[in-house]
C-alpha cells in the first residue's frame, strides 16, 4: 500500500488542519461509512425480528410456561417437558460431535499436511456434509438410527443426527482455531523436549479455544434451530422423557407444530420462540464461561 | 517422526475419528442411492430434466418428474443469498474489529450469535407473517424469489459473519500495529494486510455460508412460493429442491417417494460440484502460503 | 521434566472415554423397549404407536393423553409423517396404528380402518375481499387461470392469488376430486404445505383465494385471523353443516390397523371412537361421529 500519508491514520484521528483528501483518505472514509451503514441494517432488522417475537411472546412467558406440561394440542399449558427434552437432544449430539469433531479438527490442522490427499478429502467430505440439506439428514437419520440401528424415535436417534449435522461447522472453525495458533509454540515445544501430544494439551488447545467457542457457538445454534432433521427423528411426542430411548421433541418442532399446524397455536408459538432465544443466550453465555474458566486464559476475541 | 508412544497412539486415534466423519458422508450417498433405485429403473434418468413439469401423481401419464425448474430455483436463491450476505458477513465482522468501540462490538457480536441459533421456522414464520405481506403490498402475489433471498440472506449471514470475525482474530496483532506505523489507512490495513492474511477464513465463512443456504428447507419453504416453474423474475414464486422433499415426503410412495429422493442425491451432486470448484479455486489463490 | 509422565497418564482415559462412549451407544440400540403390550386381562399397560397424519396427530396425542390418565400404564407415543407414512407404518408393524386423514383407497382393503370424526374443505378469503360467494364454475376458472381478476366474479379490481395445495396430500385429492380438475391443470400462484400456511398466506394477500380444513379455518376466523369461509353449492362451510351432512366436501378421520385389533390396540380404538372423547374432538375443531 502505498505511504502517502506517512503521520495521519485514519480522518477521524487526524490533528485539525492536517487532513487533507487523497484518493486513499476518501477511500478510507467511504469504507467507514459503508461498513457503519452494513453494521447498522443488520442490526435494524434483528431488532425487527426480535421485537416482533418479544412483542408476541412476552406476554405469553411466567414460571407456569416454563415448567408446565403442554396441554390442549400446545395451546394451553406450557413447554416443561419440552425443554428436558431439547436439553437432552442437545447434550446427546455434544457429548458425541464435541470428542469427534474435536479430534478430527486437531488431526486435519496439526497432523496432517495441507495438501496430503487424507486431509483433503476429509476436509472436502466435511464440506459436503455442511450442504447437506436439513431433510436429508431427518431421513438418513430416521432410516440409519432409527430403523437400521432399531433405536425408534428417541432421543438418541435425534442427538445423534443433529451431531452429524453440527460436526462440520465444529470442526472448520476450531481448525481456524488452530491454525492461528503461532509456529513459535509447535517449535518451542519441540525444542524443550515435549511429546506432539502434550504441546497439543497445553499450548496449542488454550490457544485454539477462540476457533473452538465459536464452532461451539455455531453448532449450539443450528443443533437448537434444527427443525426437519427431528421430525423424523426424535419425534413429537410432547411427554417428559424417562430415557434417552424415549420420543421426546424439541423446542422447534414445538414451535413449527403450533405455528403451522395447529389451529390458534400462534401465541404459544411465539412464547416457544422467545424461550428458545432465551436458552440460547444462556447456553452461549455458558458456554463461553465454561471455556474461558476450563482453560483459565482470557478469550483473545471482545 | 516422534519419539513418543502417545503420539503415535493419538495420530492413530484422531485419524479413526476422522475416518468415522468421512464415513458418515459416504453413508449418506450411498442410502440416498438406495432409495432412488427404483425411480431410476422404473423413471429413467433422462426423464428427470426432459419431461414436462413435476406432477408425479398425475394419472393417465405415467407422472412427469422434471426437476430442472427446481434445480434453477434453488441455485438462483443460493446465488441471490450469497451475493448479499458475503458482504454483509464481510462487513459486520470488520465493524466488529475495526470500527466500533469494545461495548458496541460485544453487543453486536452477541446479537449476531443469537441470529445464529433462531429456528428456520421461526425465520419462517416471520417471513410467512411479515416479509412477504410487505412484498404483495408491492408487487403481486408475495411469495416468490425475493422473499427467499432476503430469508437466506438473513438466515446464512450469522455464519459467515462468526466465521469470518473468528478469522480476523487470528490475524497476528503485528501485522495491523506494523501496518499502521507504517502510516496506512485504517481501509488500506484491512484491504492490504488483514483480508490476505485472513484469506482461509473468509473463505471458510463464505463457503459453510453457502452450503446452509443450498441446504435450507423449512424456511424457504414458507416463503418461496412452491410453483413448480422456472423463475422468470424476481417477484416470480418458485420451488427449491429442498422444499420439494419436505412438502411431498410425508405424503409420498412408491416411485413418488424414490423420486423424491433422486431430487435429494441430486442436491448432494450440487453441492460436491460446488466444494470441488471451491477446491480448485482455494487452491490456486489461498493455500499457497500456509 | 521426565518423559512419560502425565501426557501418557492423559491419554489412557481419554481412550477409555471414547470406547466407553461407543460401547454406551451400541448397547443402547441393542436394547430394543418392548412395543406393544398385551393386556392381562384386568390392567392395560404397554406402549403403542401411532404415525401418520400431521392433520390427525394432534388429536390423537390428546385422546391419548386421555387414555393414558384412564390406564396409568399403557403409553401412547404419536408420531407424525403423513397419511401414506400411516398406511406404509401400519403395514410394516412399525406402527401399532396408522392415522390416515381420508378414506382408505381400493388397495388399502387389507388394512382395517376406524373413523374417529369428520372434517371438510372450504374456501377461504381475506376478510375484506367483498365477494361472498363463488359458484362451482368460478371456483374451476380461477383455479386452471381462466379467470384472473377479482373484478370478474364481483370483487376489487386485482390480481387473484390462487393458493392450493401440495401434492399427494388429502385435502388436495379430495379438492380435485370434487371439482373434477386434473393436478397438471391447476395454475396455482403459491402451493402451500399445511393449513396453517395455507391460512396465514391468504390472511396476508387481501386478493388471495385458497382451500383449507373446515375445523382449522373455524378456529381461526372466530379468533380475529382476517379470513372468511365461503359456502360450496349454497351451504355454509360449518362444522354444524358437516355434522348434519349438508355439506358437500366432507372427509373421514381414519385410524388403520393391519390386523384385527386385539388387547391394547382394541382398547384405544373402542376409546377414540366413544363418547367420552367427543369434547377433544370438538376442541380441534373436528366433528363426532353421531352414535
Amino acid at each position: 500500500m502505498p505511504c502517502d500519508n506517512p503521520v495521519i491514520i485514519s480522518p477521524l484521528d487526524a490533528p485539525p488542519g492536517a487532513v487533507r483528501f487523497t484518493r486513499s483518505r476518501l477511500a478510507d472514509l467511504g469504507a467507514t461509512i459503508v461498513v457503519w451503514l452494513m453494521a447498522m441494517l443488520v442490526t435494524a432488522v434483528f431488532v425487527w425480528l426480535l421485537a416482533d417475537i418479544v412483542w408476541h411472546g412476552a406476554g405469553q412467558l411466567s414460571w407456569q410456561f416454563l415448567t408446565e406440561p403442554s396441554r390442549n394440542a400446545g395451546r394451553a399449558g406450557g413447554v416443561g417437558p419440552i425443554l428436558v427434552s431439547t436439553g437432552l437432544i442437545l447434550a446427546v449430539c455434544l457429548a458425541v460431535s464435541l470428542p469427534l469433531g474435536l479430534a478430527t479438527a486437531v488431526l486435519l490442522a496439526e497432523f496432517t499436511a495441507v495438501d496430503s490427499v487424507f486431509g483433503r478429502l476429509v476436509r472436502r467430505s466435511l464440506d459436503v456434509l455442511a450442504g447437506v440439506p436439513s431433510i436429508v439428514f431427518g431421513l438418513f437419520g430416521n432410516a440409519f438410527f432409527c430403523v437400521y440401528l432399531r433405536m425408534g424415535f428417541s432421543i438418541l436417534a435425534g442427538g445423534l443426527t443433529l451431531a452429524c449435522m453440527v460436526l462440520p461447522i465444529l470442526i472448520r472453525a476450531t481448525e481456524e482455531g488452530f491454525r492461528s495458533a503461532p509456529q513459535e509454540y509447535r517449535l518451542g515445544a519441540a525444542a524443550l523436549g515435549m511429546s506432539r501430544t502434550s504441546a497439543l494439551l497445553h499450548l496449542l488447545l488454550p490457544a485454539a479455544v477462540p476457533g473452538l467457542v465459536v464452532g461451539l457457538v455455531l453448532g449450539i445454534g443450528r443443533a437448537l434451530a434444527e427443525t426437519a432433521a427431528l421430525i423424523f427423528t426424535s419425534g413429537y411426542v410432547d411427554r417428559m422423557p424417562g430415557s434417552l430411548m424415549d420420543s421426546g421433541r424439541s423446542l422447534s418442532i414445538h414451535i413449527y407444530d403450533l405455528s403451522m399446524n395447529v389451529a390458534g397455536g400462534n401465541a404459544h408459538a411465539y412464547g416457544s420462540a422467545l424461550v428458545l432465544i432465551l436458552l440460547l443466550l444462556v447456553i452461549n453465555a455458558a458456554a463461553s464461561q465454561m471455556a474461558e474458566r476450563w482453560l483459565q486464559r482470557k478469550l483473545i476475541t471482545v | 517422526m516422534s519419539p513418543w508412544r502417545s503420539d503415535a497412539l493419538l495420530v492413530w486415534l484422531l485419524r479413526g475419528c476422522a475416518a468415522l466423519v468421512g464415513a458418515i458422508v459416504v453413508l449418506i450417498l450411498l442410502f440416498l442411492v438406495r432409495e432412488s433405485m427404483p425411480a431410476f429403473r422404473h423413471v429413467g434418468i433422462g426423464r428427470f430434466f426432459t419431461d414436462a413439469s413435476w406432477h408425479p401423481l398425475a394419472d393417465g401419464s405415467q407422472g412427469e418428474f422434471n426437476l430442472t425448474p427446481m434445480l434453477v430455483g434453488s441455485l438462483v436463491a443460493m446465488l441471490g443469498a450469497v451475493l448479499l450476505a458475503a458482504p454483509l458477513g464481510v462487513g459486520s465482522a470488520v465493524f466488529c474489529h475495526y470500527y466500533a468501540p469494545r461495548w458496541i462490538a460485544r453487543a453486536y457480536r452477541k446479537m449476531i450469535e443469537l441470529l445464529a441459533g433462531i429456528p428456520s421456522v421461526v425465520y419462517g414464520f416471520w417471513g410467512l407473517v411479515v416479509l412477504v405481506p410487505l412484498i404483495a403490498s408491492w408487487h403481486p402475489h408475495g411469495p416468490s424469489l425475493l422473499a427467499g433471498i432476503l430469508l437466506l440472506t438473513i438466515m446464512i449471514l450469522p455464519t459467515i459473519a462468526l466465521t469470518i470475525d473468528a478469522a480476523l482474530a487470528n490475524v497476528p496483532r503485528e501485522y495491523v500495529s506494523g501496518a499502521a506505523a507504517l502510516g496506512m489507512s485504517r481501509w488500506g490495513i484491512i484491504r492490504g494486510v488483514v483480508f490476505p492474511a485472513a484469506k482461509s477464513g473468509v473463505f471458510t465463512g463464505i463457503l459453510l455460508g453457502t452450503g446452509r443456504a443450498i441446504g435450507e428447507t423449512m424456511a424457504v419453504m414458507m416463503v418461496c412460493g412452491n410453483v413448480v416453474r422456472m423463475p422468470d423474475g424476481i417477484f416470480a414464486p418458485m420451488r427449491t429442491l429442498t422444499a420439494n422433499i419436505a412438502l411431498e415426503m410425508a405424503y409420498a410412495m412408491g416411485d413418488h417417494r424414490s423420486a423424491l429422493f433422486v431430487s435429494g442425491l441430486l442436491l448432494m451432486v450440487l453441492v460436491i460440484a460446488l466444494v470441488a470448484m471451491a477446491e480448485m479455486i482455494g487452491k490456486e489463490h489461498i493455500h499457497q502460503e500456509s | 521434566m521426565q518423559p512419560k509422565t502425565f501426557q501418557d497418564r492423559k491419554i489412557v482415559p481419554s481412550v477409555m472415554l471414547c470406547l466407553a462412549l461407543v460401547v454406551l451407544c451400541s448397547s443402547c440400540s441393542r436394547a430394543l423397549p418392548s412395543k406393544t403390550g398385551e393386556s392381562d386381562g384386568s390392567k392395560l399397560q404397554g406402549q403403542l404407536t401411532l404415525t401418520g397424519s400431521s392433520t390427525v396427530a394432534p388429536l390423537a396425542m390428546e385422546i391419548g393423553k386421555r387414555f393414558e390418565s384412564l390406564h396409568p400404564a399403557v403409553r401412547v407415543d404419536v408420531q407424525m409423517g403423513g397419511s401414506s407414512r400411516g398406511i406404509a407404518d401400519a403395514r410394516s408393524g412399525l406402527a401399532d396404528i396408522g392415522m390416515v386423514s381420508r378414506k382408505l383407497h381400493a388397495e388399502e382393503s387389507d388394512l382395517h380402518g376406524f373413523t374417529i370424526a369428520k372434517d371438510g374443505l372450504c374456501l377461504i378469503v381475506h376478510r375484506d375481499n367483498p365477494v361472498t360467494e363463488l359458484t362451482n364454475e368460478q371456483v374451476i376458472a380461477i383455479y386452471t387461470d381462466r379467470i384472473n381478476n377479482w373484478k370478474q366474479v364481483g370483487g376489487n379490481d386485482a390480481a387473484i392469488t390462487v393458493v392450493h395445495k401440495a401434492e399427494g396430500r388429502a385435502t388436495l385429492e379430495l379438492f380435485l376430486k370434487y371439482f373434477g380438475l386434473e393436478n397438471p391443470a391447476v395454475k396455482a400462484d403459491v402451493v402451500i404445505g399445511d393449513n396453517e400456511q395455507g391460512i396465514k398466506t391468504v390472511a396476508g394477500n387481501p386478493d388471495a383465494v385458497g382451500y383449507v380444513s373446515i375445523g382449522a379455518g373455524e378456529y381461526d376466523a372466530s379468533h380475529d385471523v382476517p379470513i372468511k369461509l365461503l359456502p360450496i353449492g349454497g351451504v355454509a362451510a360449518t362444522t354444524a353443516n358437516i355434522r348434519n351432512g349438508r355439506f358437500p366436501l366432507s372427509r373421514e378421520l381414519n385410524l388403520v390397523t393391519k390386523n384385527k385389533p386385539q388387547g391394547l390396540t382394541k382398547a384405544f380404538l373402542d376409546f377414540a371412537r366413544s363418547n367420552e372423547v367427543h369434547d377433544l374432538i370438538e376442541e380441534q375443531y373436528f366433528v363426532p361421529l353421531a352414535k
